[in-house]
């Protein structure tokens, strides 16, 4: 029987709007303002936390909608902004000290549709207003501090081995010596390679003798790596000190990194503390002050009063630093041999010298290690310049055992996490520096709200030029038509909505409105060759059915090149062609399914099996 | 197969002028290029554009002269979108500061006495960052014109292939070279709608290829020209529909989008109607110019798909 569809396929269409309609259901509810507090270093929050937050905005008579504990952070709903940011101020002046309070928008998708992961889309910067860098690490540096560690252990070893040379320095990416006679070169040559199994020695004899030592592709590679790891942990830790709701920080390519903080606004602001620097001072503890009385205020004079990280005691350090973080080239956590977390530190040559020097006549005495960071105060100075202030604490105080060289050990850091995280960052800290950003977008949101309205004014403009040109052309069919392309529209919501990497931008909405006009085209097909079906006098079952099944190939030929070119696009393009390239496909794919087997099941309900005389086409 | 009850509109027989035409045109746009060249965007450039809204319409004049005394005085200023609504643009910097720019012209702007500025938009591109999108720009549409090659190829004929191909080549050009005699800016959001463009003049043309191959197996008499004709009169009407919807949600686009979004609509706007030209008078033409034939298309197996198509829809 011609023109019926059999009772799956109807099941399926019906499985389909519903689901598309179920996932698109959450963007009608729009967002809640929130405030979203998390402990400082990943401390995770309990019930006391909550309760704490909930007395405090009791206290300051503060409404809110709900408040509850996710991921460990307390999340408070607000009805609107302006309460919001009252309650951010409030909980910013109780207790800024030992939380980051972050603005926040959290979708307001009621429970039974968040259970299903019924979420709405995200929202690409340009729409919801916030800035994105692209950073760029320079990787000349990281080598260069490689060659350099390179150098200083090429010189302990050969002092070792009791070979002696006339100059060493850095050549190339690696490093060269010269000796002054053939046997050290080669006495030399063979030291060294049993101890830099990842370097590719070579020796000349041609002017002078010299042993060069290069780095090979692999060990170039391995650096560059683990530098952008490095700088990528260093940064998610400064955005999370930012208190910014869902950041991105990933890497791009080989050396660059994106980050994205939705709803910052003072970018000045944020480029401070992302170029900011975590470092350690090493200095001696004043032995004969007493930290108690200097906390009511009697410092000695050449000493400063400091907190320790993991007790909050008291201790008195000597003005004097004895060695600064910069000279710090490596760093790596691992246990002692009672089991506890430390952290060993590799120094450059200079900085090894200087701390063998401080250390020689402080055997048996105690030394600390400051750790400092710059963090923003959330105050402006006359000329609009965000305000940091300097927090150190010490992370631990140890008694000197021996003179101290270029490498050594610190203890106290706490768990095995922090001794890891306090190695991540002390390298960073070194590395940080030359990263240097190379793009920035910055979006208010008041332009992101409008770009949102904008957008969605074209698409209905355009929705409905298209709904009332089809009604007027192909009528009763234009109709059905007309259906699918509604249902077209919320299956786009849908599946961008479910699809976890998909953002919508503004070029992705322009995609959507490209998706509209073109959508129709499958449908335009298969009624131009159903009208010619019928002027060549084909009866109205023979004509839908032909119709539909010539036009198929074409379709399917038509929109497989589309989507060729959509992937392409997404494969080589980046930003906002990436964004107009999901929804393109996303369209392609959805506009086909409802112009195709959508409107053909409306169809072949309203007309097949039957004696139907004439079409209303 | 019936006779063909309606009157065949003799494209074809205008091929020759049209070609004529189209290589006029796209001289002229690779004189413009050249010459012209495009008005490259801040993606592509690099350099800092900052968008600020005042409160009423913005002083112009007043602007530039307190970023000239702040040391910008390289900076193009203009309105954008409405007269409170000012968007300034300033060239790439040497040095690591480059990126603080766009903070230091938004300072001078509030401490001069302007009232309350509102920042919209910060952009900052390193020149290095534009380079890059600049080849990847033009390695993505290189790679998406000879995946396509290669489909059509595969599914049609190279005959055909070729023609659509050129017929691309032929709208991203003419599109280029619009933006170019025009003068408009040519940013990413162009970009995508030069792809977007290669996708709909693609569409067009694989309809009327697709006719034009369903039409030499099925008519038993006719020369490949009177084919052509016929085909492309019997895919006119589909045609002109799709072109009407598309432009009708372009011209929305246009009207209500936005002033961020106009490149892209007038990209696309330009691209239909010249896709949609190109699809009949450039494919088509290139095709019937190699000497496509009954004997090209009838011997391929691709009619078997008609079969079991049923059970697809």
């Amino acid at each position: 029987m011609l023109n019926k569809y059999p009772l799956w396929k109807y099941l399926m269409l019906i499985f389909i709007i519903c689901a598309g309609f179920l996932y698109a259901l959450p963007n009608l509810y729009g967002e809640d303002p929130a405030l979203q507090i998390s402990g400082l270093r990943g401390v995770q929050l309990e019930a006391t936390d909550l309760d704490k937050v909930k007395g405090e905005l009791d206290k300051a008579g503060l409404a809110y909608q709900s408040a509850g504990l996710v991921n460990n952070q307390v999340e408070v709903r607000f009805a609107d902004t302006e309460e919001q940011l009252k309650a951010k101020e409030a909980l910013n002046h109780a207790y800024g000290e030992n939380y980051i309070i972050a603005l926040n928008l959290t979708p307001a998708t009621p429970q039974w549709l968040a259970d299903l992961n019924a979420n709405p889309m995200k929202l690409g910067l340009d729409l919801r207003g916030g800035v994105h860098f692209l950073m760029e690490v320079d990787m000349s540096v990281a080598i260069k501090k490689n060659q350099e560690e390179t150098v200083s252990s090429f010189r302990t070893d050969l002092r070792e081995e009791k070979i002696r040379y006339a100059r060493i320095g850095e050549f190339g990416n690696g490093v060269k010596v010269e000796f002054k006679s053939e046997e050290d070169l080669t006495n030399a040559k063979r030291a060294l390679k049993k101890k830099h199994g990842d370097l590719t020695f070579d020796d000349s004899t041609d002017e002078g003798f010299f042993l060069t030592a290069l780095m090979g592709e692999q060990k170039v590679k391995e650096i560059k790596e683990s530098s952008l790891q490095q700088n990528i942990t260093i940064i998610r830790n400064r955005v999370n000190a930012i208190g910014v709701a869902e950041p991105v920080v990933m890497r791009q390519g080989s050396d660059r990194i994106v980050v994205e903080l939705p709803g910052v606004q003072d970018t000045a602001q944020a480029k401070r503390i992302l170029g900011a620097t975590a470092t350690l001072e090493f200095r001696m503890v004043d032995q004969n002050g007493d930290p108690y009385a200097a906390q009511s205020g009697r410092v000695p004079a050449g000493s400063e009063l400091y907190y320790r990280r993991d007790n909050g005691q008291p201790v008195l350090l000597k003005r004097r630093v004895m060695l600064t973080g910069d000279h710090i080239i490596d760093a790596a956590s691992s246990f002692d041999e009672y089991g506890s977390p430390q952290v060993n530190i590799d120094l450059d040559s200079k900085g090894g010298s200087i701390f063998s020097r401080a250390t020689k006549d402080a055997i048996g005495k105690p030394m600390a290690t400051l750790f400092i960071e710059y963090k923003p105060t959330g105050k402006r100075d006359k000329d609009g310049n965000p305000v940091f202030k300097k927090v150190a604490d010490v992370i631990s105080v140890a008694t000197i055992q021996a003179r101290l060289g270029s490498s050594f050990r610190i203890t106290g850091a706490g768990s095995p996490q922090e001794a890891h995280d306090l190695a991540l960052l002390l390298k960073a800290g070194a590395l940080i520096a030359p990263i240097q950003i190379v793009e920035e977008r910055t979006v208010g949101p008041s332009l992101g709200q409008e770009n949102i309205d904008l957008g969605m004014q074209a698409i209905q403009w355009g929705f409905l030029g298209v709904l009332l040109f089809m009604v007027a052309w192909y009528k009763g069919f234009g109709m059905v038509a007309n259906l699918a392309l509604g249902l077209n529209l919320v299956l786009i919501v849908g599946v961008m909505s479910m699809i976890p990497g998909a953002t919508l931008t503004l070029p992705g909405m322009a995609g959507i409105v490209l998706t509209v006009g073109m959508a129709v085209d499958a449908n335009v097909l298969i009624f131009e060759r159903i009208r010619e079906e019928l002027r060549d006098g084909r009866g109205p079952q023979q004509a839908i059915h032909h119709g539909y099944d010539s036009a198929f190939s074409t379709i399917a030929d038509a929109n497989i090149t589309t989507f060729i070119a959509a992937v392409i696009l997404y494969a080589v393009g980046t930003g906002p062609i990436k964004g107009f390239a999901v929804t393109l496909a996303i369209g392609i794919a959805t506009s086909m399914f409802t112009a195709i087997v959508g409107t053909r099941a409306v169809i072949n309900l309203a007309y097949g099996g039957r004696n139907v005389k004439k079409l209303s086409i | 197969m019936l006779a063909v009850n309606f009157k065949t509109i003799a494209f074809m027989s205008a091929r020759k002028i049209a070609m004529a035409f189209s290589a006029l045109l796209m001289i002229a746009s690779l004189a413009s290029l050249a010459v012209n060249k495009l008005n490259f965007g801040l993606d592509f450039t690099g350099g800092t554009l900052i968008e600020v809204g005042f409160e009423q319409s913005a002083e112009l004049k007043g602007i530039r002269a307190v970023l000239d005394e702040n040391g910008f005085d390289d900076a193009v200023v203009q309105h954008f979108g409405s007269s409170s609504e000012v968007l300034i643009r300033l060239e790439p910097r040497e040095g690591a500061k480059a990126a603080e720019i766009g903070d230091s012209v938004l300072k001078a702007l509030r401490k001069a006495d302007q009232g309350e500025v509102d920042m919209r938009r910060i952009e900052f591109v390193g020149p290095n960052v534009g380079k890059e999108l600049t080849e990847q720009g033009g390695l993505a549409m290189l790679t998406a014109l000879i995946c396509i090659l290669i489909y059509v190829a595969f599914r049609f004929e190279w005959r055909f292939a070729l023609g659509s191909v050129s017929a691309l080549a032929h709208d991203v050009l003419l599109t280029l070279g619009l933006f170019s005699i025009l003068g408009l800016e040519f940013d990413l959001t162009v970009l995508a709608a030069v792809l977007a463009v290669i996708g709909y003049s693609l569409n067009d043309t694989i309809v009327v290829s697709d006719r034009i191959r369903e039409n030499f197996r099925k008519l038993r008499k006719g020369g490949p020209e009177e084919i052509i004709n016929i085909s492309l009169t019997q895919t006119l009407s589909r045609t002109m529909i799709t072109s009407v919807t598309t432009i009708l949600v372009l011209l929305a686009l246009f009207f209500k989008g936005g002033a961020l979004i106009h490149g892209f609509a007038t990209a696309l706007l330009f691209g239909v109607f010249v896709g949609t030209y190109s699809s009949i008078y450039v494919a088509s033409s290139i095709a019937l110019s190699l000497g496509i034939s009954k004997e090209d298309l009838i011997p391929t197996v691709v009619e078997k798909e008609g079969a079991d198509q049923e059970s697809l829809i």
